[in-house]
């Protein structure tokens, strides 16, 4: 009897097969907007090296309705990264504690006081 | 199997994800909503200055450079989950994050 | 007429059929049956025809594992009272040819695993009479979950990246690798490096999860796998600043 493997190939859209092939995308996608706003950012510092007004400039740019709406949707992708990121952060650097793992929830906990102390020390340093 | 040389591109990027992880949303928070409704002003002066300082010309780079990086990491590698592989996904990818990276660079040289 | 549930089964007949189909079967409800009591009632009394592995009935063989309404799953560690009411749809695993109906082929599996050389390469090797490599319960500690492996390949049916690169080493194989790598009887991490930390390797995976997700027993094959990321860049950069040192 001879043999006859059947060999299935993956579709195109296998992410759209099982929910959780949907969230990895969306977390995937969040890079899209951290990417868009980096090169928002670049911009920022291009026009703060050509002077004073052309920072005004910029101010008035990003802050127009376009601007906000862009930046907003920046900012719903960016904190999903956040959580998505701490989230797994237990998987790729867990800790060892005297022959015992320490367990997920602190290492995660530890990267959320980090978040906080860092936006705490740019809003500062911005003029809250 | 032949010494691959992914760290390159991983190490930046795991690294770029910490940063973006960290800093990215209260800078989107201060430029796209707190600046926008008027509850801070960036002044140019107080700007200017901290981009003039080497630890300031370091960490605005940074805030730029490494997130950049991970985005366009990431975006390559969703790219091939959506069937879109090949040299020109990946030169459009790493490419454009370069061009932010040198412009973010020749900005914070110039400041 | 006591309470029935339908299976739909893939059906796929080398001999007979150009693809594979579905094909429909009522058997009787059961509280305590599982999936596969439902395919053995199927084996014994209503279709002989029907191929399928399975061997020890109690998650631990791995033999059984199947694509179960969308989810890969061990039928026999798989309720019928949890799809009471609905059809439940059994498929092969996917990522993996089928040989026929249920059975798929694990020829690749099997060659990828003996690839990361899932055993212990002792730093020195000593004669029998030295005794045995000791080690204390806080070492064993760092890699035992790895040691559930049962082979099932779950986790590669369940990861997009196996499907969309037949080459890539794949979640089990790479757990295990990362099991010994652990191990402080062993010295072949080098040795599994060639393999492991190659394009095929480590660096195919984008850390969807999925694998973790689905693994029956447990084993974490994503977390062991960004760890190895992680340690095999911290030796790539030991090699760029100190070439030839190391391995």
């Amino acid at each position: 009897m001879s043999r006859r493997p059947y060999v299935r190939k993956i579709e195109r859209n296998w992410w759209l097969q099982h929910p959780r092939y949907v969230a990895y995308m969306i977390r995937e996608l969040t890079s899209l907007f951290v990417g868009l706003y980096c090169a928002l950012l670049a911009i920022g510092l291009v026009r703060l090296a050509q002077g004073h007004a052309a920072w005004d400039g910029f101010v008035a740019a990003f802050s127009s309705p376009p601007g906000v709406v862009f930046q907003w949707l920046c900012l719903v992708f960016a904190i999903y990264h956040s959580v998505t990121w701490f989230a797994l952060t237990p998987k790729a650097m867990p800790l060892m504690v005297k022959g015992e793992p320490v367990p997920g929830k602190l290492i995660v906990g530890a990267h959320y006081v980090a978040w906080a102390a860092v936006s705490a020390v740019v809003l500062m340093a911005a003029g809250v | 199997m032949a010494k691959s040389n992914k760290p390159i591109l991983w190490l930046p990027f795991a690294g770029g994800g910490l940063v973006a992880a960290l800093i990215t949303p209260v800078l989107i928070l201060i430029t796209g909503i707190l600046v926008p409704l008027g509850v801070i002003h960036l002044n140019y002066e107080t700007i200017a200055a901290f981009a003039h300082h080497p630890i300031g010309k370091l960490i605005l780079f940074g805030a730029v450079a490494l997130p950049a990086w991970h985005a366009a990491h990431r975006l390559r590698m969703t790219a091939h989950d959506l069937g879109l592989g090949g040299g020109g996904v990946k030169a459009a990818c790493y490419g454009t994050a370069w061009l932010v990276i040198l412009v973010a660079a020749g900005a914070l040289i110039a400041t | 007429m006591s309470e029935t549930i339908t299976l739909e089964v893939l059906r796929y007949r080398p001999e007979t059929d150009s693809e594979p189909h579905f094909q429909r079967y009522t058997v009787p409800y059961r509280d305590d049956w599982v999936v596969l009591d439902a395919l053995n009632h199927i084996k014994d009394n209503l279709d002989a025809t029907l191929s399928y592995r399975w061997s020890c009935h109690m998650a631990v063989c791995g033999s059984c594992g199947m694509t179960i309404n969308n989810e890969p799953k061990l039928s026999c560690h798989t309720f019928l009272r949890d799809y009471r009411g609905g059809v439940i749809r059994v498929e092969p695993l996917d990522h993996f040819p089928i040989e026929r109906d249920l059975v798929i082929v694990m020829d690749s599996f099997m060659e990828k695993l003996s690839g990361v050389k899932p055993w212990l390469i002792p730093k020195q090797e000593k004669p029998l009479s030295d005794g045995e490599y000791l080690q204390s319960p806080a070492e064993l500690n760092v890699f035992h979950q790895y040691t559930q492996c049962i082979n099932c390949v779950l986790c590669y049916a369940a990861c997009p990246q196996v499907g969309l690169n037949e080459d890539f080493v794949g979640p089990a194989a790479l757990a295990l690798a990362h099991r010994y790598n652990l191990d402080s009887r062993d010295g072949g991490k080098g040795a599994r490096a060639d393999v492991v930390a190659s394009n095929e390797g480590i660096w195919e995976c984008t850390f969807v999860g999925a694998c973790s997700q689905v693994c029956p027993k447990q084993v974490d094959p994503a977390a062991a796998i960004q760890q190895t990321k992680i340690s095999a860049s911290v030796d790539w950069l030991k090699d760029l600043l100190t070439p030839g040192a190391h391995r």
